[in-house]
């Protein structure tokens, strides 16, 4: 297991130096600097601004330079919010999104693993119907629909939940997160009770649930004690990478409530040209994709004794 | 799932074979199948039955609900353009960019894995290393910034949407390359002396089109969604074109002052991604039937 | 055995991680005590996107205009009507030929942390303003200043700057050219003081809540990034006792409709804008509490005078300009109050008559007449018609203008207009290139209140005329107008400038832009003004 992790952790290396120097070249690419806007910018103080961030040297120089600073845990200034580092950025910004994204995979798997064994109790039942039709419109209708819909019926019609996730007043406290949790978590557990059922459903049909059937155990005790965690493989393969999507927060979720995310990096900062910022999240996400994945091994081995051993 | 019959997939096999089968899986398969035709057929023939084109301003209704008398059925929106061929248009839009970047995404996908399968050794693991490392990526960040900053075409939202995910695609058919190329059939091919691609593009890959129909029925509603995510950011289509998820993202603005902007391309783009996926699982789940079917058979 | 050790440990790794993530912030702690204090007056302000820097040498957008105008304050500031009255400075004397500023300040001002506020301060402050190695993005607030644009240019050490402290509390200011507006530019954000031994202490940092020690009426407390900024009543501020709000909370709110909801939510005292597509369902339903007010901007489309089909084609470019139905587009498309913009300076606009296109007077039906012949003359007609690309930048107020706009060309013209939605600086790159642009949208803020702000914009040699304007005896007008210290004269120069221009149409004016806000009953002292300034320490809460 020791081997699995230092194995990951090397490939990690490479993966993100691909990641970063994609990044710096597409970011790079784009027409339009950073600086540039619609008020006046005299030439000359374009200049002091490109020279004062090191933007006049050559790329090939920029890239090595940024590549340098990575290495020794600097990563750089952010060019808009420039009272800020992106280091400070991103400290300030996960803290937000990984509760909120933690929350979100916590409620959507557990509801969409109690959901995906219910239906797969009685497939074709009433239940399965129900669920699986919630789940199927959980991932038909897009997250920018959901959120201000919740907003306008809980917040605003009915008044029992902050709209805002977060200030001071309502600083991610518990009422603030329920409306960005569920919104955040519903496609989630869409996609975690689907998994769970169909490979629930696998498992049932299976030989040594046969046999238990035939000793004639309670149904409950077959479903929880056998059939659940080798039906959690897939639903373990599907958490990880999900989870490091979620956790770095969403675009759209956070621009609705009003949440302190990183999500917003990833939009804002391309459109922003903010050079580092950008590699910085992309850097920050990679790294977490790793983490994540590694994570999964690890849990693959907790539920299936086959995978230990080899 | 949900409304498709599920007895099906507890093992039994399925009555019969071939397309009768599958849509005899239940009435729900039948019930969608018949509403993505009816939307369809409303997609591309609906917007000739209104006498208004997709960019006409009308001054005199701006932003007015639904009216039989002024013809405009759905409605108009904020600069007085009729809705209900808006929705229609937008609906072209919308199905032709889950159509297309889910066959790029297959394109990609199915002759990436074929060849890292069929190559073996160290091209396989030095490719299947590359997609590892892919999976790290941000790729909806890399859309956008692709979306940003080289305009905003058609082809090249397909591309960048497609180029989303091809990864899985790629897997899957790895495995399945791996476990055919072995058969007998390919080795007789490969004795004949039959180049190494024209292997790959005649024997292995026509043998898993049931996986890659599977996986593509599942990818389309992806794909809108992606592409109503990319509207959503304002990196949509271009005016006077438009796409559901373009209606969509103006209308859950005005959900409270003008809801027929929102219901309209809403319903349509929620209900198509249903059937979709509604679909989609049914196909995959005929698809194990009639797999387990064989192997029971052999 | 060890498998189960590690796992073991992953396992109680991840539960700490957990129950560390859960944990409440510090910062709802302070925020939680804040809410126990009975008496605190907190306004909280909804103010649009992210402020991306409090240090006034950094910030560049009104989101952190906003707040550095509560946090510090210049020589001069801001009444609640927008109308320029003493801040640092209690009085200032201008030479006769109006080269020569003295500035006496205020005897009690201090910085937050109680160091004395002195002319050193300004005259550091502007010098690290101007200097290149600051690479201050509106160093060139300063350039009335005598040689200011040659130390921003580098070629002058940024100590021959034209300010000077001649006593602690006097700060002498020389000019290039007798500049009346030099009193407004003072109150800009870039031109208040910074602290000087913070920035040596803390450079860049400096901006961040930690370090920050300003001398306005606000001291920042919090800064939740993407969320919020809170600053709290500054004791040491001279104007302190007649502030009645304690603590101001700065919202981001990037996104209009949701702003809408915490408004109505009670978790706004007012807010930054108003979602557009709501106009109407705002005015039927919180119309007492809608404030609109003119604002001293002005939406136009430019057209790149550099090539075909504009270049040289004066004709053409009114034929554009008159076949616009301005009162339809700001009745029916943008719908909150805008003017419609028959001239460049907008109206209210500091001693200044607004001009407008000769034509403006015109009845409808002849106006498009007329536009129609001029559109024939220029060589188009319905067989051979204009094709052309107007760009602009993704949002949706942009888009629907382009829309209206475009059907107005084709309807009364015929006129095909391709919509070109582009990335917003990728669409700045293309107009300044001035190679694919034909037609784009924009809009000019004036960032002081004096026509200037405005007809320099399309002087030949400024550094951002985007349509390539140039005319000789436009530049002589202005150059004339800058340097006449009578101020009747300058004006009459400057509005003979605009009509100049305006017989030139470089550029269609579409409408003058408005600012919207909503704001509750209960925020007293509240006033509309043109420069949509609102300082914290105006209002009140009742």
């Amino acid at each position: 297991m020791l081997r699995l992790i230092r194995h990951r952790l090397l490939v990690a290396v490479p993966t993100l130096l691909v990641l970063v120097v994609l990044a710096f070249v597409l970011m790079r690419l784009a027409p339009g600097s950073p600086f540039s806007s619609e008020r006046n910018l005299p030439p000359s103080v374009e200049e002091n601004l490109n020279a004062r961030y090191g933007l006049d040297d050559s790329l090939g120089e920029q890239l090595l330079r940024y590549l340098g600073n990575l290495a020794r845990g600097d990563f750089g200034p952010s060019l808009y919010y420039s009272d800020h580092d992106v280091a400070d950025l991103i400290r300030e910004g996960f803290p937000t999104s990984l509760r909120l994204g933690l929350a979100a995979m916590i409620l959507a798997l557990g509801a969409g693993v109690t959901a995906g064994i219910a239906a797969a109790r009685r497939p074709g039942g009433m239940l399965d119907h129900l669920l699986m039709g919630v789940a199927i419109a959980g991932i038909s209708v897009p997250n920018f629909v959901v959120a201000p819909l919740l907003i306008l019926v809980f917040a605003v019609w009915l008044g029992w939940l902050p709209a805002s996730g977060a200030g001071p007043d309502a600083s991610l406290t518990a009422a603030g997160m329920v409306l960005p949790v569920v919104a955040l978590a519903l496609p989630q557990f869409a996609y975690v009770a689907r998994l769970t059922r169909a490979s629930m459903l696998e498992v049932l049909d299976s030989s040594y649930i046969l046999a238990a059937r035939a000793k004639g155990l309670p149904e409950r005790t077959i479903l929880l004690r056998h059939g659940l965690r080798p039906a959690l493989l897939p639903v373990v393969s599907y958490l990880g990478p999900a989870t490091a999507a979620v956790i770095t927060g969403s675009v759209v979720i956070e621009e609705i409530f009003g949440l302190p995310g990183l999500g917003r990096y990833f939009v804002q900062a391309a459109l922003n040209r903010d050079y580092f910022l950008v590699l910085g999240v992309v850097v920050f996400y990679g790294l977490l994709v790793v983490i994540a994945n590694l994570l999964v091994d690890l849990c693959y081995g907790l539920l299936d004794p086959r995978v230990q051993r080899q | 799932m949900s409304a498709a019959g599920n007895s099906v997939a507890v093992g039994a096999t399925p009555a019969g074979s071939g397309w009768r089968a599958f849509f005899n899986q239940s009435r729900g398969v039948r019930v969608c199948s018949c509403l993505l035709l009816a939307i369809a057929v409303l997609v591309v023939f609906g917007p000739l039955l209104s006498p208004y084109a997709i960019d006409q301003v009308d001054w005199q209704h701006i932003a007015e609900g639904p009216s039989w008398s002024s013809g405009h059925w759905f409605g108009t929106d904020n600069n007085g353009r009729d809705l209900y061929v808006r929705t229609l248009r937008g609906g072209q839009i919308s199905l032709l960019v889950g159509i297309c970047a889910t066959a790029i995404s297959l394109l990609i996908g199915v002759s990436y894995g074929a060849i890292a399968g069929y190559a073996g050794g160290r091209i396989d693991q030095v490719m299947m290393r590359m997609v590892d490392v892919l999976y790290a990526m941000p790729f909806m960040f890399f859309v956008i910034l692709l979306m940003v900053l080289f305009g905003r075409n058609l082809l090249l939202m397909f591309i960048a949407i497609g180029a989303i995910n091809w990864l899985d695609m790629a897997r899957i058919v790895r495995g399945q390359t791996l476990s055919l190329k072995h058969r007998e059939f390919v080795d007789a091919a490969r004795a004949l002396g039959v180049p190494a691609a024209d292997i790959i593009r005649r024997h292995i890959v026509p043998n898993m089109m049931n996986v890659v129909v599977v996986y593509a029925s599942l990818a389309v509603p992806q794909m809108i969604l992606v592409e109503s995510f990319l509207s959503f950011l304002g990196l949509g289509v271009q005016e006077p074109m438009t796409s559901w998820g373009q209606l969509v993202s103006l209308g859950a603005r005005e959900m409270e002052s003008a809801p027929w902007m929102l219901l309209f391309p809403a319903s349509f783009l929620a209900v198509t991604l249903y059937c979709l996926n509604v679909l989609g699982d049914a196909l995959r789940r005929y698809n194990d039937a009639l797999a387990g079917s064989l192997r029971g058979a052999a | 055995m060890r498998q189960k050790i590690v796992l073991a440990v992953i396992a109680a790794a991840a539960a700490l991680i957990l129950w560390r993530v859960f944990q409440p912030q510090q910062g709802e702690d302070v925020a939680a005590e804040a809410d126990a204090g009975p008496t605190i007056a907190v306004l909280r302000r909804g103010n649009g996107s992210e402020p991306e820097a409090l240090n006034p040498h950094n910030a560049r957008t009104d989101s952190a205009f906003n707040i550095v105008r509560d946090l510090f304050e210049g020589l001069t500031s801001h009444d609640p009507d927008g109308k320029v009255v003493p801040g640092v400075a209690e009085s200032w004397q201008v030479s006769d030929d109006g080269l020569v500023y003295t500035f006496t300040l205020r005897q009690d001002a201090r910085w937050s942390n109680g160091d004395p506020l002195t002319a050193a301060d300004f005259v550091y402050s502007f010098r690290r303003l101007a200097d290149p190695a600051t690479g201050a993005y509106y160093a060139a607030s300063l350039s009335p200043v005598v040689n200011a644009g040659a130390i921003i240019a580098g070629s002058l050490p940024p100590e021959e700057l034209g300010v000077e402290a001649t006593g602690p509390h006097t700060l002498v200011m020389r000019l290039r050219s007798p500049t009346p507006y030099i009193l407004d530019l003072c109150t800009h954000p870039s031109m208040a003081p910074v602290h000087r031994p913070s920035i040596e202490e803390h450079g860049d940092a400096y901006g961040r809540p930690e370090n920050l020690v300003s001398n306005g009426a606000f001291v920042v407390s919090e800064w939740v990034v993407g969320s919020y900024v809170a600053a709290e009543r500054n004791t040491e501020y001279w104007g302190n006792s007649a502030n009645a709000i304690d603590k101001v909370i700065f919202y981001n709110t990037v996104d209009t409709s949701a702003e809408l909801q915490r408004y109505r939510a009670d978790e706004l005292d007012f807010t930054g804008s108003i979602p557009l597509p709501q106009f109407n369902w705002i005015k039927q339903n919180l119309g007492k509490e809608l404030h609109i007010s003119p604002y001293l901007t002005t939406y136009y489309y430019g057209l790149n005078l550099t090539r075909p089909p504009f270049a040289g084609n004066a004709k053409l470019r009114q034929a554009l300009a008159m076949a616009v139905d301005r009162e339809l587009l700001t009745e029916r498309i943008t719908g909150t109050g805008e003017l419609p913009a028959y001239g460049w300076v907008p109206p209210g606009t500091n001693y200044y008559t607004p001009q407008s296109f000769s034509w403006a007077n015109l009845a409808p039906q002849e106006r498009i007449a007329e536009a129609q012949r001029l559109y024939a003359e220029a060589g188009y007609s319905r067989e051979r018609p204009l094709r052309v690309e107007l760009r602009y930048n993704t949002a949706d107020l942009h888009r629907r203008v382009a829309v209206a706009v475009g059907e107005m060309w084709k309807e009364h013209l015929g006129v095909e207009l391709t919509l070109v939605n582009e990335e917003f600086r990728v669409m700045i790159q293309n107009i300044r290139e001035k190679q694919v642009t034909e037609i784009f949208r924009s809009s000019w803020v004036g960032d002081y209140n004096d026509a200037f702000t405005f007809s320099q914009f399309l002087h030949t040699d400024f550094g951002l005329n985007l349509v390539g304007y140039a005319n000789p005896k436009y530049d002589a007008l202005l150059e004339q107008a800058a340097a006449e210290t009578d101020l009747r004269r300058r004006r009459a120069l400057l509005e003979e400038a605009e009509r100049l221009m305006l017989a030139d149409t470089p550029l269609i004016p579409l409408y003058f832009h408005v600012s919207r806000h909503l704001v509750k009953p209960h925020v007293r002292g509240w006033r509309d003004n043109i420069m949509n300034t609102h300082y914290s320490k105006h209002l009140s809460l009742q």
